[in-house]
């Protein structure tokens, strides 16, 4: 059989350089975490449990500075956080698949009695707007870093009735401002998203005359340049000339924004300004003691507030049937809310701190969490 | 449809036969293809000079140029057959040098802005702590590496198992379902896969479950039928000669398979193998689904979240912090280093198909 | 495309059961037979359970009354211009690979020097190496701004063709583009089903086409091509496979904001299923799943019909498949 015999050296030695390289990475373990027989923690908190979060993808970069700061304040917890998107993090939280949840949505009608039953009462449940994140309109325009924009100007933009940079209702807001004779390309969201809804929403209340689509997580405008996430928005938006769109503030840093109207004057994009909108607005009544959802005042007119914000709320509950689950939520959500949580986050994703006004009133939810008697 | 340029004339089937009258006997000198060429370059390079210099219009127009040139010359001196020949041999060769370009752009793409992160601390260490920059994919290094091992070990022996069974024993209408519904699941689209199994596991084990079994099954998926589709390419192409000499000699069919149908198709099984696996460890979407992301090391496959090489990335990417580079930079590492794990893999599994191969030649 | 009826080389009806009655029947036979026969049932078994979970799943989304569905005009008009989309960037995409695959294959089994072929085969299994998601932002970042261009020189030149009728796109994130960046994903895969194929032409036959004086070209399409077509032909589908199912690059590359067009070079391209269930399933719940599951259904169904059209072909021209 001359034709079938094998090498069998070198079929080993194949299947050894195979092997080798799997081991080798295997055999050291990462070098910042510490080895598993540590103990004795002294940190203060008693927090011990492996605790899972899911749900929108705008609270991912907050998410990990309050994961990263958790496990400084507490080492024997774990805490995870999946970026399934909001939607998926209502459906898994309401399953009790998660014992948190981030959203940009508030539970609606419909999934706040599945939080409730999972929760093991109406009054259980806890909905904190602990994410606020300006949302910025950026635009690509050579030699301009911002514009002044009435809510009516930009509706018409973005649904194309304003389809030039020198359109006489921009160039009568930005009176000074020499803009080109160049074609406004609105860029939008592809993907279903909080952004969009947030951003819709804004719209619908703001300019009901201009806009009248009603607030979704979908563009409803077809035809427009779509790009997938906030990267993709923003990198859509700076590589072409004469684009405009809405994105996070903290990621639209390098491209020009807009100054929104809010009443007669023009208030720029700040965190602060974004803070103070969420604090104008009032909760809505009557769906739990610790479900603070705000019905948020787009349309508002007092100075200083930039109406164009995401909220992403903190989903959780109560009650726990595990004490060890049930004292690392209260923990992490303690730390989340606190004002080194917050700013720990704020320093990485550009977010709005919450005020010390919203912690008070947010504490005894807090406080409440424990493990189901 | 590729059918029409290989359509068959039965007359030419049984002879070739040549065209009576003999064309022109010339023979074009060695040279005349570098010459060609170096000309036809030097032409389009001056025209496109004229109109602004633009890379891609000179390789284009170049490439066009000579290819006519030389048909043309080829025509005049060596006759039609000849030149027909040679437009071939220059349109097979610029094919190939096109579908070089994208190769080169992608991996410039990604060598260059994934060397910047390309360093130890990226290899040694997790995103456990870590805000900004600094951190590495340990984790998800380790995550890929087990996830897909465990996908593969599932997915390889029921994908040949199953092509041998469809080449060798299938008849009937189990072999035409089975081979009908592995091309429909090539189709499943890879968030299909990862829903599927998280449903499974839902099933079995009650919401939230999210362990690395479950991206593998996912994966397992999607992978089972690129195996099969492969090895089932190759094993048909195995000449009966050899099978029925082995039977011939008295050896059972299952010996004859393992011992010869297989061995003597190794290298392509194996490159269809790197393949179906190259096609499943860069997948994003089932992973998120079915694995999550964690920042720290699980070497346990059944229990709890891992982190993987794509989702890393594609979560880097997706939702960058402030500022954005540090982000940017380890998605980009991410990707480099998927990569050169697939490129190991692929040659580690033509060594072992070299060396398992029977020598025929 | 019509198709050749005329008898193949082979003598009729040989056929491989023929030959497992020969064999010697032992126990071990019967077990690998069982063990092989269980493979391929326990996927038949998993794919039956993707089927009904898509159909549990999909249920809720058919019997939903229209105004539910997203877009409000009922699960047709929403999963419709998907199925456009789809079919569209996967024509585009296998339109331009299966002949540069084809080529590529041959260059490597039979124009190249055979000390570097074998090398040359390893870079093209690169190209599918690379995770899509890579492909994505390749293709979103550097492709196609690139591309611009040529979008723009296509709407000047061309615009009488309908594909290119503009205005367009001012970033390159079209149609076209989406389909090159799927064309390059599934090269690698036709390119390597079709050189394995090709390098088990027997050489007899290569050798006798050259000793009647054949050309290397005329030696090709005698004897390599009509050998190899089920191998291109099952190769292709593989591809369009993967260019049917592919989600992520085309959810980075294409935008995706508007219904059924012709146009390959706007802004506004129907989004592909894959893409589709990608973008939208993290923010959607409840009844927004079930219609991208039910999307995702249609794309089994696609496949299905992909599948058996290329399985007519190839069955077909049956007498190719193996060497006699």
């Amino acid at each position: 059989m001359q034709t079938l015999r094998h090498g069998s050296r070198a079929r080993i030695a194949a299947v050894g350089i195979a092997t080798s390289g799997a081991l080798l990475l295997a055999g050291c373990g990462a070098a910042n975490e510490p080895a598993p027989a540590g103990g004795g923690s002294t940190a203060a908190a008693t927090a011990s449990g492996t605790i899972a979060g899911a749900g929108a993808s705008s609270q991912q970069a907050a998410m990990e500075a309050w994961v990263a700061g958790f496990s400084a304040v507490a080492a024997d917890a774990v805490v995870t956080y999946d970026a399934v998107g909001s939607g998926g993090g209502r459906t898994q939280f309401t399953e009790g698949g998660v014992q948190f949840a981030g959203t940009d949505s508030a539970l609606d009608e419909e999934e706040l009695p599945l939080a409730q039953t999972v929760c093991g009462g109406p009054d259980n449940v806890v909905q904190m707007p602990l994410y606020i994140s300006p949302i910025a309109i950026a635009f690509n325009l050579d030699g301009v870093d911002t514009l002044k924009m009435s809510a009516s100007t930009i509706a018409k933009i973005f649904n194309k009735q304003i389809v030039k940079w020198n359109d006489p209702a921009i160039a009568a807001e930005n009176a000074g401002v020499a803009l080109p004779d160049l074609a406004i390309t609105p860029v939008n969201r592809s993907d279903e998203s909080g952004t969009t809804e947030n951003f819709t929403e804004y719209l619908s209340a703001a300019a009901p005359a201009d806009w009248t689509y009603p607030a979704d997580g979908v563009w409803p405008v077809p035809g427009g340049e779509a790009a997938q996430g906030t990267s993709g928005v923003v990198g859509a938006i700076s590589g072409g000339q004469g684009t405009i769109g809405y994105a996070d503030l903290s990621q639209a840093k390098d491209l020009g924004t807009v100054d929104v109207g809010v009443g007669a004057a023009f208030v720029d994009p700040t965190p602060e300004a974004a803070a103070a909108i969420v604090e104008a607005s009032p909760s809505v009544e009557g769906q739990g003691k610790y479900n603070f959802a705000v019905e948020l005042a787009r349309d508002t007119t007092e100075s200083g507030t930039y109406p164009v914000v995401l909220v992403s709320y903190t989903v959780a509950c109560t009650q726990y049937a595990d004490a060890a689950v049930a004292d690392t939520v209260k923990s992490y959500l303690n730390y989340i809310a606190s004002s080194e949580g917050q700013a720990a986050a704020s320093a990485n994703a550009g977010n709005a701190p919450i005020s010390d006004t919203q912690r008070t009133k947010f504490q005894p939810a807090i406080d409440a969490v424990a493990a189901a008697s | 449809m590729t059918i029409d340029t290989t359509q068959r004339d039965p007359d030419r089937d049984i002879a070739p036969a040549p065209p009576v009258t003999l064309e022109k006997q010339g023979q074009l000198p060695r040279m005349i293809v570098p010459g060609v060429l170096v000309a036809a370059a030097v032409v389009v390079g001056v025209l496109v000079a004229l109109i602004g210099f633009n890379i891609g219009l000179f390789v284009i127009a170049t490439a066009i140029v000579f290819t006519i040139t030389l048909y043309v010359l080829a025509r005049a001196v060596e006759g039609s057959r000849k030149a027909t020949d040679r437009l071939v041999t220059a349109v097979v060769t610029s094919a190939f040098a096109l579908a070089l370009i994208p190769l080169v752009s992608v991996i410039l793409t990604i060598v260059t802005n994934g060397v910047a992160r390309f360093d130890a601390e990226f290899f040694g260490s997790s995103m456990r702590g870590v805000v900004g920059e600094g951190g590495g994919a340990y984790h998800a290094i380790i995550g890929t590496l087990i996830v897909t091992v465990l996908a593969a070990v599932m997915s390889i022996p029921i994908g040949l198992l199953t092509a041998v069974y469809l080449v060798e024993y299938g008849k009937g209408r189990l072999a035409r379902s089975i081979t009908f519904f592995v091309d429909v699941m090539t189709g499943i689209p890879s968030i299909v896969a990862g829903l599927f199994a998280v449903a499974l596991f839902t099933a079995l084990l009650g919401p939230g479950a999210r362990f690395g079994f479950a991206g593998s099954v996912a994966l397992s998926v999607l992978m089972i039928p690129v195996v099969v589709r492969a090895t089932e390419e190759m094993l048909k192409i195995v000449p009966n000669e050899l099978r029925e000499a082995s039977y011939a000699l008295g050896v059972p069919k299952w010996r004859t398979i393992i011992k010869i149908v297989i061995p003597t198709s190794i290298a392509g099984i194996t490159s269809g193998i790197t393949l179906a696996i190259a096609r499943v460890i860069g997948e994003t979407a089932p992973l998120l689904v079915t694995v999550g992301l964690v920042a720290n090391v699980n070497l346990n496959p059944f229990d709890g979240r891992m982190a993987t090489l794509p989702v890393f990335a594609y979560n880097s990417y997706a939702n960058p912090g402030v500022p954005r580079d540090p982000y940017i930079d380890r998605a980009w590492t991410a990707a480099l280093i998927l990569i050169i794990i697939v490129m190991v893999l692929n040659l580690a599994a033509r060594l072992i198909a070299r060396a398992f191969a029977p020598k025929t030649r | 495309m019509s198709i050749d009826t005329s008898p193949g080389p082979a003598p009729a009806g040989t056929d491989r059961s023929t030959n497992a009655n020969k064999a010697v029947v032992q126990p071990g036979d019967r077990i690998f037979s069982g063990l092989a026969k269980g493979a391929g049932i326990l996927i038949l078994v998993v794919l039956a359970g993707v089927a009904a979970f898509l159909v549990i799943e999909a249920t809720p989304a058919l019997l939903a009354p229209a105004d539910q569905i997203p877009g409000g005009n009922g699960l047709v008009a929403y999963i419709g211009p998907l199925v456009f989309g789809t079919l569209l960037a996967a024509v585009i995409a296998l339109v331009i690979a299966t002949p540069l695959a084809v080529a590529v294959a041959l260059f490597i089994t039979h124009y190249a020097p055979r000390r570097i072929a074998a090398g040359l085969g390893y870079v093209i299994d690169l190209l599918a190496a690379v995770p899509s998601i890579v492909y994505g932002l390749w293709g979103a970042s550097t492709l196609a701004v690139a591309s611009i261009p040529l979008l723009i020189w296509l709407e000047t030149y061309l615009g009488w063709i309908p594909l290119f009728a503009g205005p367009a796109s001012g970033t390159g994130r079209t149609m076209l583009i989406a389909g090159v960046v799927l064309a390059v994903m599934i090269l690698p895969i036709i390119t390597a089903v079709s050189r394995e194929v090709f390098l088990q032409t027997p050489k007899l036959h290569e050798e006798a086409a050259l000793a009647l004086g054949a050309t290397r070209w005329e030696m090709i399409r005698m004897a390599v091509l009509p050998f190899g077509r089920s191998g291109i032909i099952s190769g292709a589908m593989l591809g369009l496979g993967r260019a049917l199912g592919e989600t992520m690059a085309v959810a980075l590359v294409l935008s995706a904001s508007g219904g059924i067009t012709f146009n390959l070079i706007g802004s506004g391209n129907p989004a592909t299923i894959a893409a589709n269930i990608a973008l939208q399933f993290p923010e959607a719940n409840r009844l927004d799943v079930n219609v991208l599951i039910a999307s995702g259904l249609v794309l089994f169904l696609i496949t299905l019909a992909v599948n058996s059209l290329a399985r007519l072909i190839i069955n077909r021209r049956r007498e190719f498949s193996g060497a006699n």
